[in-house]
C-alpha cells in the first residue's frame, strides 16, 4: 500500500514510522523539510499531570507508556550525527497557590480513578522535591510518570528510523489532489504528482488549509504560545513545576492572551518557562506581554528567578480543533484521506498513540484504544460535507 | 509636539536627534554604551590619542545638541512595540533596563513616542578561522576599541587581517598606541578593488582623503599592506604565536602552496560588519538580502515599512560615519514631520545619495566572497558560544535551519548566533550546494520562515529580545493575564 503522510513534524514522522515498519510503501512529504515547524517551537512535556479524565486522558496514558520503550530504541538505533531524544521520565509537581488548594486536591482525585499516579506532597517532601520553590505554595502534588525530552531531535529520529524501514522524504509543498471514483489517487505537489492509495494528512496547524486543497477542509486553528529561556544554570529545579491554573487554560475557549507557567531545566542547564495562549492566527510578532505574563508566574513560583537572565524567546502555533480534542481517523467525505491533526498543546506527547491510531484506520492494525472519540466525522469541528 | 525616541547614539543616532530637535521634536536617545558616541567616537579626553579621533568637533556639536534632549546612557533596550493608532498612549513603546549590565537590579525605562529612528549600528564581523579562539586573537573593532578608549593595543606584534577601508585606522591606531604592525592582509584582490574603487574616484572625494591619509600612516609606521591575502590559520597553544596567511583567490578561497608564517602575539580580524537588525525585525520592519547581507529597506526619507518608524546608518547599509551622519539628519528631520523636499534636508540628502554609492562600491570591492570556507578544517570552532565544530554544523545541513540549530546548538548560546550567524548559514549552505549539485548564489538557506506572511529569508535574524534581560526586570504584566481558575 502506498502512503503519502504529509508534513514531517513529530506527528507526521510518528506516523511514517509505524506505518513504514508495518510494510506500507511511505512516502514523507513536507514544504519545509523534517521538524521545521510547530515540532521545534515547542517544549517536550510528555504530561499525563494536565488531563482530566477522558478520552484524551486514555491517548496522554497509553502514549506515555509508549514513548518509554520508544525513546530509547531511538537513541539505542542512533547513527552518525544524530542527536539524542534527551528523554527523562524527571516527573511534575503541581502546586496550587492559597485558595486552589480544594480544585487541585479534587481534579488529582479524579485522575487517580483512571490510573494517573498523582501523590500529594507534606511539606517536608516537597522541600526535598523542589527546595528553592516559594513557601508561598499550599499544595503540591507528585506525578512520577511525567516526562520530557527534546522535540525537535526526537522528530528526527523518528524520520531517520522511518527512512531505515524504507519510508522516503520528498521536500515539495502539496498543493492539490487528484481523485479516481471517489478516492484519492494522488496528491499533487511543487515537485510533482505521487500516486498514492491513501494519504494521511499530518500537516499541523496548516492541517485545515491542507484538508481544503484535499477537497475536505477541517477547522483546525493555530493559537500562539510563547517560551522563555534563561541563561544556563546549575540545576535548581528537578521536575516540571506547574501551577494548577494550568488545567484552566488547556480546556479554554478564550482567544485572549492566558498564561500557565510550566518551569523545568533542560539538560543543557537553560530553564524552560513556558507557555502562553493566544488565538492570533498565524501573527509572527507576540510582543512582549506574553513575556511579562510568564515571567511574573514564574518567578512567583521560584523567586531565586528575579535574578535569571532570560536569553531568549521563541513560540509556535498549536493546532487546535474548536472541542480540543485531537482528530484522527479517516475523513467521511473523501476515500483514502486520512486526518492526524489538532493535537494542540500535547501532540509531543500524543505521537506515538496517534501514529498507533492511524495504522489501525488506514491498515486495520490492531489497537487497544478506542478510536471513536478522535474520528473526524464528529460533530463540533466544522467537517461539513 | 512630536515625541521622536531615537534608539542608539552613534553617528546615525546622534545626528537624528540633533535633526528632530532643530525641528521642533521633543527627543529621547537611549543607547546601552555607557556615553554617546556608537562605535565611532569611542574616545575619552586625555586618554586618547588625539590622532585617532576623527571629526571631533561635530561629535562636540552633536553633544551640546543633545542637552536639549532626555538621554538614557546605559540603557539595554529590549523590546520594541508598535502600538495600533486608535490605542492610547504613543505609537511607539521602548523598554529598557538602565544601569551597569552585571549590577544589582538595574531601574526600568518606559519609552513612548510618537515615531522612532533606528540607529542600532552594526558588530564589527570576524569569519572563523582554525585557531581563532586563541587568547590574543580579537576582531578588528575590539582591537579599534581598546585602543582609542583605553590607550592599550591587543598585542605587542599585531597582524591585522580581514577585508574593507576599515582594517587602515585600526592599523593606524594600533601602531600609535606602540604595538608593531606586522601586515595589513585585505582579502580582496586587485580586480576587486579596481572594480570597486576606480571607476568613478571622484565619488571618493572626501573620502579618499581620509583613505590617503591612513595610506600615508601605514607607510610611516613601514606598515606592510598586502591584498589578496589573508590569515588561514592562527598558531599557537595557550595563545597566539604566529598566523599562516596565504594568498587568496578572487573568491577568497586559499591559493595552494602560497602559504607563509608570520611570527606575532595578536591577530586583529575584520571581514566586514552585521548589521543590529533585531529592533527592526521586531517591530515587522521589511529586511531586504540574504545571508550574504541584510538590511532594513528604506526610502529615500529614512522611512522603513513601518508607519512612524523611520531607520539610519549602518543598519540600512555598510556606508561609515559620513553617511550614517547623512542619513540620521534625514531621519531626524522626518520623524519630526518635515517634509521630504523641505529645503533643511538638501544638504544631508546630497551627502547621503553620495554615501550610498560609496557604499556599493564598499561592497563590490570588499564583500565577503564565498571561498572563505576552504580554509576551515573540520573540527574548527564555529559557534564559540557553544564550541560547535564545523563537522556538526555538515552533518545536520540538510535538515531545516531551526531544527539544524536545536540538534547542534550552533547559535544558541549567550550570543544568539550574532557572532555566528553568518557563518553558520554560510555552511549551511555550502553544504547543501554541494549535497545536491545545485548551485545556490544568494538562495534562500532556509524556508522556516515560509509560514510566515512576509518572513523572507531572515536567518537568524530573528531575536525576540533585542537585550538579555532579568526576569524580574520586566516588569510584570500591565493587565490581569491568569489561566481561568
Ligand atoms: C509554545 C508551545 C509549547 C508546546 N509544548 C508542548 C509540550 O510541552 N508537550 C507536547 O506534547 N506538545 C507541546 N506543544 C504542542 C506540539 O508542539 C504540537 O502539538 C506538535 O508539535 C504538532 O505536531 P505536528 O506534526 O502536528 O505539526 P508540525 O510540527 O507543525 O508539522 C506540520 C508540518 O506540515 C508541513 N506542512 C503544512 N502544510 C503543508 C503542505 N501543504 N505541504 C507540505 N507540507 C506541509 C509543515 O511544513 C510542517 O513541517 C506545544 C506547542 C507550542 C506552540
Ligand atoms: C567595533 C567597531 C569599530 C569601528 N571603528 C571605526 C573607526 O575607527 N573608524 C571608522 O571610520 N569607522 C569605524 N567603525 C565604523 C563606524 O563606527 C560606523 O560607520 C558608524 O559608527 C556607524 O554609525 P551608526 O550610528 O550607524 O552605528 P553605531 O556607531 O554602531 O551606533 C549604534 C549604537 O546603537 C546602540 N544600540 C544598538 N542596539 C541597542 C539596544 N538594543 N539597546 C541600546 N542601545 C543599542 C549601540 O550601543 C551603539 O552605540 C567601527 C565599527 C565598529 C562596529
Amino acid at each position: 500500500m502506498r502512503i503519502a503522510v504529509i508534513g514531517a513534524g513529530v506527528v507526521g514522522a510518528a506516523c511514517a514510522l509505524e506505518l513504514a515498519e508495518r510494510g506500507a510503501e511511505v512516502v514523507l512529504v513536507d514544504r519545509v523539510g523534517i521538524a521545521a515547524e510547530t515540532s521545534s517551537r515547542c517544549e517536550g512535556n510528555l504530561l499525563v499531570s494536565d488531563k482530566a479524565p477522558g478520552p484524551e486522558a486514555d491517548l496522554a496514558i497509553h502514549s506515555n507508556a509508549r514513548w518509554r520503550a520508544l525513546a530509547d530504541r531511538l537513541d539505542a538505533e542512533r547513527t552518525g550525527g544524530q542527536p539524542e531524544t534527551e528523554f527523562e521520565a524527571k516527573g511534575g509537581v503541581v502546586v496550587a497557590f492559597p485558595g486552589g488548594e480544594e480544585a487541585l486536591r479534587r481534579f488529582a482525585a479524579a485522575q487517580r480513578g483512571i490510573g494517573i499516579r498523582a501523590e500529594e506532597l507534606d511539606a517536608e517532601r516537597l522541600l526535598a522535591a523542589e527546595p528553592h520553590l516559594s513557601p508561598e505554595v499550599a499544595l503540591a502534588i507528585h506525578y512520577p510518570d511525567d516526562a520530557q525530552l527534546q522535540p525537535s531531535n526526537t522528530t528526527q529520529a523518528l524520520a531517520a528510523a522511518a527512512v531505515r524501514h524504507g519510508a522516503r522524504l520528498v521536500v515539495a509543498e502539496v498543493t492539490g489532489s487528484r481523485a479516481e471514483a471517489g478516492r484519492i489517487a494522488a496528491i499533487e505537489t511543487t515537485a510533482g504528482a505521487i500516486e498514492v492509495d491513501a494519504v494521511v494528512n499530518c500537516a499541523g496547524p496548516w492541517a485545515g488549509e491542507l484538508g481544503r486543497r484535499l477537497g475536505a477542509p477541517l477547522d483546525i486553528r493555530p493559537r500562539r504560545g510563547v517560551i522563555l529561556v534563561t541563561t544556563p544554570m546549575p540545576q535548581r529545579v528537578f521536575h516540571k513545576v506547574y501551577d494548577a491554573d494550568y488545567v484552566g487554560a488547556v480546556g479554554s475557549g478564550d482567544a485572549a492572551l492566558q498564561t500557565s507557567t510550566v518551569v523545568e531545566s533542560t539538560p543543557g542547564g537553560t530553564v524552560l518557562i513556558g507557555s502562553s495562549r493566544e488565538r492570533v492566527g498565524f501573527d509572527e510578532h507576540p510582543g512582549v506581554d506574553p513575556v511579562r505574563a510568564i515571567a511574573a508566574k514564574a518567578t512567583r513560583l521560584f523567586p531565586f528567578l528575579e535574578e535569571t537572565i532570560l536569553l531568549r524567546s521563541y513560540f509556535g502555533f498549536r493546532p487546535y480543533a474548536p472541542d480540543h480534542l485531537p482528530v484522527i481517523g479517516e475523513d467521511p467525505r473523501v476515500g483514502g484521506l486520512f486526518h492526524a491533526t489538532g493535537h494542540e498543546g500535547a501532540g509531543i506527547g500524543l505521537a506515538p498513540a496517534t501514529a498507533e491510531l492511524v495504522a489501525h484506520a488506514v491498515l486495520g492494525a490492531p489497537t487497544s484504544l478506542d478510536p471513536v472519540p478522535f474520528l473526524p466525522g464528529r460533530p463540533g469541528i466544522g467537517v461539513a460535507a | 509636539m512630536t515625541r521622536v525616541a531615537v534608539l542608539g547614539a552613534g553617528p546615525a543616532g546622534l545626528a537624528a536627534a540633533e535633526a528632530a530637535l532643530a525641528a521642533g521634536a521633543q527627543v529621547t536617545v537611549l543607547d546601552e554604551g555607557a556615553r554617546p558616541g556608537g562605535q565611532f567616537w569611542r574616545h575619552r579626553p586625555g586618554l586618547t590619542d588625539p590622532r585617532m579621533q576623527h571629526g571631533v568637533r561635530r561629535f562636540e556639536q552633536l553633544q551640546s545638541a543633545l542637552a536639549g534632549a532626555v538621554v538614557h546612557s546605559g540603557a539595554a533596550v529590549w523590546s520594541v512595540e508598535l502600538r495600533e493608532p486608535g490605542e492610547r498612549g504613543g505609537a511607539v513603546v521602548l523598554r529598557a533596563a538602565v544601569g551597569p549590565a552585571d549590577g544589582a537590579r538595574r531601574e526600568a525605562v518606559v519609552v513612548e513616542a510618537d515615531a522612532l529612528v533606528i540607529a542600532t549600528g552594526a558588530h564589527d564581523l570576524a569569519l572563523p578561522i582554525p585557531g581563532w579562539t586563541l587568547p590574543g586573537v580579537t576582531t578588528a573593532g575590539a582591537a579599534q576599541a581598546l585602543a582609542k578608549r583605553d590607550g592599550v593595543s591587543v598585542g605587542r606584534r599585531t597582524l591585522v587581517a580581514g577585508a574593507g577601508p576599515f582594517l587602515l585606522p585600526v592599523a593606524q591606531s594600533l601602531a600609535l598606541v606602540g604595538s608593531t604592525v606586522v601586515g595589513v592582509h585585505e582579502a580582496s584582490r586587485i580586480g576587486a578593488l579596481a572594480g570597486g574603487w576606480l571607476p568613478k574616484p571622484w565619488q571618493l572625494l572626501g573620502k579618499s582623503a581620509e583613505l590617503a591619509q591612513y595610506a600615508g600612516a601605514l607607510a610611516r609606521h613601514r606598515i606592510p599592506y598586502r591584498i589578496g591575502s589573508g590569515v588561514v590559520r592562527v598558531l599557537g597553544d595557550e595563545r597566539v604565536e604566529g598566523a599562516v596567511v596565504a594568498q587568496l583567490d578572487a573568491d577568497w578561497r586559499p591559493r595552494p602552496g602560497t602559504e607563509r608564517v608570520i611570527e606575532c602575539d595578536a591577530v586583529a580580524l575584520g571581514h566586514g560588519f552585521t548589521p543590529r537588525l533585531e529592533a527592526a525585525v521586531m517591530l515587522g520592519c521589511e529586511v531586504t538580502g540574504d545571508r550574504r547581507g541584510r538590511f532594513v529597506v528604506v526610502d529615500d526619507g529614512q522611512r522603513t515599512t513601518q508607519p512612524r518608524v523611520f531607520a539610519a546608518g549602518e543598519v540600512t547599509g555598510i556606508g561609515g560615519a559620513d553617511a550614517a551622519l547623512a542619513e540620521g539628519a534625514i531621519a531626524g528631520y522626518r520623524a519630526a514631520g518635515l517634509a521630504q523636499d523641505d529645503e533643511r534636508l538638501h544638504a544631508a540628502l546630497r551627502v547621503r545619495d553620495r554615501m550610498r554609492r560609496f557604499a556599493r562600491r564598499l561592497e563590490t570591492a570588499h564583500g565577503i566572497r564565498p571561498g572563505w570556507t576552504a580554509w576551515l578544517d573540520d573540527d574548527t570552532i564555529i559557534c564559540r558560544c557553544e564550541a560547535v565544530a564545523k563537522r556538526a554544523i555538515v552533518e545536520r545541513a540538510e535538515v531545516p535551519l531551526r531544527a539544524m540549530r536545536l540538534a547542534t546548538r550552533a547559535g544558541l548560546g549567550p550570543c544568539q548566533a550574532r557572532t555566528c550567524g553568518r557563518a553558520v548559514e554560510a555552511i549551511v549552505a555550502e553544504a547543501r550546494v554541494s549535497a545536491t549539485g545545485v548551485t545556490a548564489a544568494g538562495q534562500a538557506v532556509d524556508g522556516s520562515d515560509s509560514a510566515a506572511p512576509g518572513g523572507g529569508d531572515l536567518g537568524f535574524e530573528r531575536r525576540p529580545l533585542l537585550a538579555p534581560v532579568r526576569l524580574g526586570e520586566l516588569g510584570g504584566a500591565d493587565r490581569p493575564t491568569c489561566g481561568e481558575n
